[in-house]
């Protein structure tokens, strides 16, 4: 040791050292700016959700000052650029549930399955190749897959159903179902991942296959979680835009055959909007009103997802 | 609450502890200022010792888990104090009160006071910043920042603006050697810190809490994760800075509190059971409770 | 009581299952590399032959064959730009915040709960809001700064889930070392916090730009135009003051919504011609995920960068 406590030089040293001052009230208040501005920027979140409730409602306040809400409600007609202009979201909201509804069929057991197959079945380098791909599956931009279905799978479905016509519901609900594959697939698979390791191993002890693990043990334990990321991929399949505009036309419709065009809320929003109305006419605010409808319904399940997820977690 | 006894060692072995404690009774130093071979402080002399840190009435609640009761002491100025007992104790809580880094766990609660040269540190005046310069803090895991050695090092000298190339030179050779690690990095002072091994890593933890010019250092089973040759270096780097720093060090080891320690605290489930001069505590302790553990009748 | 010979059938019948379901699994996980597969070589057998030089510096025309996208390539490169000055800042700023400072009361719990709720929204809910606030309310008018404020909204959640997941990877034992020299909330967030978990936000940022380029339906909800054949105010100027901020308020379009004017079209030229934007889009959109994710993969192994 090359110090000594009596060296004066030291204490000097030592003195200079401590003497430093700190916690000065410029650094604290710079500091204090600093967390004030990352606090704004947190906060920011309810001034966008407010901004958007504000422009929905707003908009649809000035809707409905002209059109009934209970036109709105239950007309079977939705022809708002016409000369006598009929108000009823019930044919959008068809549209809108069939072409999801389609899209469900297809990604529920696809998303399903995989989920099972890549918790129980795949062993780790097929994971790390396949999650990644389905990554990527999920970052193509929603207009390719619009340009997919109309250019690629309607051609495709007519070879098989001769009588599909050029703008249907069946490819675009396709589509999209294939679009939130991953969605559902990811968010299952972690829902299984989280039942404790345990119950799974109890269920091999016992000499179960892979596959009635999967389907007597995990699936019902996971239950909610998979719950949850069916109600949330439905609520993707709703809001999505591009594919029904593209593939299943914006020609408001009130059926439930798939193998016919209809418009969704989504569409028609673009449809309008492509077009030049003038600002603060019926059919302007129109748009608001479709989506004030397409945002009650996303919210009610992205809550429903919500409350099932939590309610999983509160489980393990 | 400090127990002494008052007839130096006491010659009756018990259970053959003597032999082994004096065996392993502190070193002799060259320093005016060490401590006298244990067992051999008077309770006059160790009355006469000036306290740096005070510990009085201090209960502290982990949420509703009451886990340190009424908890008395006082750390002696330039010595080593050790806290000892077994799992669960408390020892290594009231060592981060002294410090305040209990503070960075939520729904914490301390009653009583903790005074740093007479100033109560939990008073609301108190600048915590400024405290835990005065008081520094070593880990049970050394955790270097990923950064260069020598940055590690200045980092406590960085974050006040003392940013002046040459006294960071000379801060950072100086707390190196104090830590007794400048001969096997001064030719790289730039390499990773985590390139290190893990005595060195402990070192240079060191190093960087004496940089700042603590007057207390705050230890935290420094060496449990150590082999024995990197905590035979630790422990006689503790004998070197205890001229210079108050040294308050959490151990589960009996031998090494013995080994480094000028006085010895015994806690048992949140309660402060004895305090005192370590040869003594270990040889002749007062409480039933602190002989039954110091023989290993429970731990 | 149960036949031996039974339950043997029934293991085997399991096992058979087993293996079947085992062959399923793999062809629906396969589904979607076809469908990846399917999408580039439809792209590329009809757009391939339209890339060249020519079809990057040329505006949109009346004839397929002369049109190009030069007008949308910059129109997306100046609305990234935009999007990504606003939506990085104030998503870092935010996640910072709410990992680091935010108390545990109803106010960060309502903060939390807008965020969550924030990402499931419909994007093109996102392009009412626009049209209302930006393009009216605020007179921003339909132009670039407009799409850029409502794209960077739009993606703000993604790059504050991805912050707050880096930062909870910082091992406290860093945090503890920093406060126990002294460290101040921000020196330590600064100087050790920051730098830890900056490949993973990095790898958000690129996630959330790639989404970013790829949105067409909040665009066309704001005004973008299909057909523009001219370019906004270059933002360098020869003359002074040598920046100029006016194509912020310049009409513009952007690839995706050039690419959905094209399949609109009946002819089937412009077809092509949409085939070879959605080519270059997937491209892009591949490159920046395949960029994330391998960051990701390097960043989970701790190498050193």
């Amino acid at each position: 040791m090359d110090t000594n406590q009596a060296d004066v030089g030291y204490l000097a040293a030592q003195a200079r050292i401590r003497s430093i001052p700190v916690g000065l009230t410029a650094q604290k208040v710079r500091e204090r700016l600093i967390e004030f501005v990352m606090f704004l920027c947190a906060a920011s979140s309810i001034a966008i959700t407010g901004g958007i409730v504000w422009v929905l409602i707003a908009e649809s306040w000035h809707f409905f000052q002209n059109v009934s809400l209970v036109d709105f409600l239950t007309d079977t007609q939705w022809t708002v650029l016409f000369e006598n202009p009929r108000y009823g979201i019930m044919p959008l909201v068809t549209g809108t549930l069939v072409t999801s509804g389609i899209a469900l069929l297809v990604a529920l057991p696809l998303g399903t399955t995989i989920a099972i197959y890549l918790s129980e079945y795949a062993n780790a380098r097929v994971r790390e190749i396949l999650k990644p791909i389905l990554e990527l599956l999920s970052a193509v931009p929603t207009v390719v897959f619009g340009y997919f279905a109309l250019l690629f799978i309607t051609p495709l479905l007519q070879e098989i159903l001769p009588n599909l016509p050029g703008f249907n519901m069946l490819s675009a609900g396709i589509v999209i179902g294939i679009m939130i594959i991953p969605y559902v697939s990811s968010l299952s698979e972690d829902a299984m991942k989280a039942v404790p390791v345990n119950i799974r191993e109890g269920s091999y002890a016992m000499g179960a296959t892979r596959f009635q693990t999967a389907i007597r043990v995990l699936i019902p334990s996971a239950f909610s979680g998979i719950a949850s990321a069916y109600v949330l991929g439905f609520s993707r399949a709703v809001g999505e835009t591009m594919v029904v505009a593209l593939a299943a036309g914006t020609q408001p419709n009130l059926t439930v055959n798939p193998m016919e065009g209809a418009a969704t809320i989504t569409a028609y929003i673009v449809q309008v909007s492509l077009g030049d109305l003038p600002h603060g006419s019926v059919a302007y605010q129109s748009i608001f009103a479709a989506g004030l409808t397409l945002m009650c319904m996303t919210l009610l399940f992205n809550i429903a997802g919500y409350l099932l997820r939590k309610r999983y977690r509160e489980i393990y | 609450m400090v127990a002494i006894g008052t007839n130096g060692w006491n010659t009756e072995p018990l259970g053959g502890m003597m032999d082994l404690q004096q065996k392993i009774a502190m070193p002799e130093t060259s320093s005016p200022l060490s401590v006298k071979p244990s067992g051999q402080a008077t309770a006059a002399q160790v009355q006469k010792e000036k306290s740096i840190i005070e510990v009085e009435n201090v209960d502290f609640y982990y949420g509703s888990t009451h886990a340190l009761k009424s908890i008395n002491v006082e750390i002696p100025e330039k010595k080593a104090t050790a806290f000892i007992g077994p799992s669960g104790c408390g020892k290594t809580t009231l060592l981060r009160c002294l410090n305040r880094m209990n503070d960075l766990i939520l729904n914490t609660r301390l009653t009583g006071s903790i005074k740093l040269d007479s100033n109560n540190i939990y008073d609301s005046s108190t600048d915590v910043i400024s405290l835990r310069r005065r008081v520094g803090m070593i880990f049970q895991k050394w955790n270097p920042f990923p950064k260069s050695i020598y940055e590690n090092v200045v980092y406590g000298l960085r974050i006040v603006g003392a940013n002046n190339r040459a006294l960071l030179d000379e801060v950072a050779e100086k707390s190196l050697r104090r830590a007794a690690l400048w001969d096997e990095v001064k030719d790289n002072l730039n390499k990773s810190a985590t390139d290190l091994s893990g005595g060195q890593q402990q070192r240079l933890c060191i190093a960087r809490a004496l940089a700042v010019e603590p007057e207390v250092l705050l230890m935290d089973e420094p060496c449990s994760a150590l082999d024995p040759i990197s905590t035979a270096k630790v422990e006689e780097l503790i004998h070197e800075l205890k001229e210079l720093f108050t040294i308050v060090i959490v151990t589960h080891n009996m031998q090494q509190a013995a080994r480094c320690a000028d006085r010895t605290a015994f806690f048992y489930l949140g309660e402060l059971i004895e305090f005192g001069d370590t040869g003594k505590l270990f040889t002749t302790p007062e409480k039933r409770q602190t002989e039954d553990y110091i023989t290993g009748r429970f731990g | 009581m149960v036949e031996p010979e039974n339950i043997e059938k029934r293991l085997s019948n399991n096992r058979r299952f087993d293996t079947i379901f085992a062959v399923i699994g793999l062809i629906s996980t396969l589904v979607g590399m076809i469908t990846l597969a399917a999408l580039l070589f439809d792209l590329s057998t009809d757009g391939l032959g339209r890339i060249s030089f020519q079809f990057f510096t040329s505006f949109p025309s009346r004839f397929a064959s002369q049109a190009g996208i030069l007008s949308a390539w910059v129109g997306t490169t100046l609305v990234m730009i935009v999007t990504a000055l606003t939506a990085i800042p104030m998503g870092v700023g935010a996640g910072v915040y709410l990992e680091e400072y935010a108390p545990k009361n109803w106010f960060t719990g309502l903060i939390e709960i807008n965020i969550a709720n924030l990402a499931g929204v419909p994007s093109i809910v996102y392009g009412l809001m626009a049209l209302g606030l930006f393009v009216y309310q605020f007179k921003f008018g339909q132009s670039i700064l407009s799409a850029g404020l409502t794209l960077a909204l739009l993606i703000l959640p993604i790059v504050i889930v991805a912050t707050r997941e880096s930062i909870r990877a910082v091992p406290s034992s860093m945090r503890e070392a920093a406060y126990a020299l002294g460290a101040t909330k921000w020196q330590t967030t600064r100087d050790h916090v920051l730098p830890y978990s900056t490949g993973g936000i990095l790898t958000g940022m690129i996630i959330a730009l790639s989404r970013a380029i790829g949105e067409t339906a909040p665009l066309i909800t704001i005004g973008a135009l299909t057909f523009i054949a001219f370019l906004p105010d270059p933002p360098i100027k020869g003359e002074f003051p040598f920046i100029s901020f006016d194509w912020l308020m310049s009409p513009f379009s952007v690839m995706p919504i050039q690419m959905f004017n094209w399949i609109s079209r009946p002819q089937q030229e412009f077809h092509l011609n949409a085939a070879a934007t959605g080519l270059i889009l997937m491209i892009m959109t591949l490159l920046m995920n395949g960029v994330a994710i391998y960051f990701r993969y390097r960043f989970r192994k701790k190498i050193k960068w």
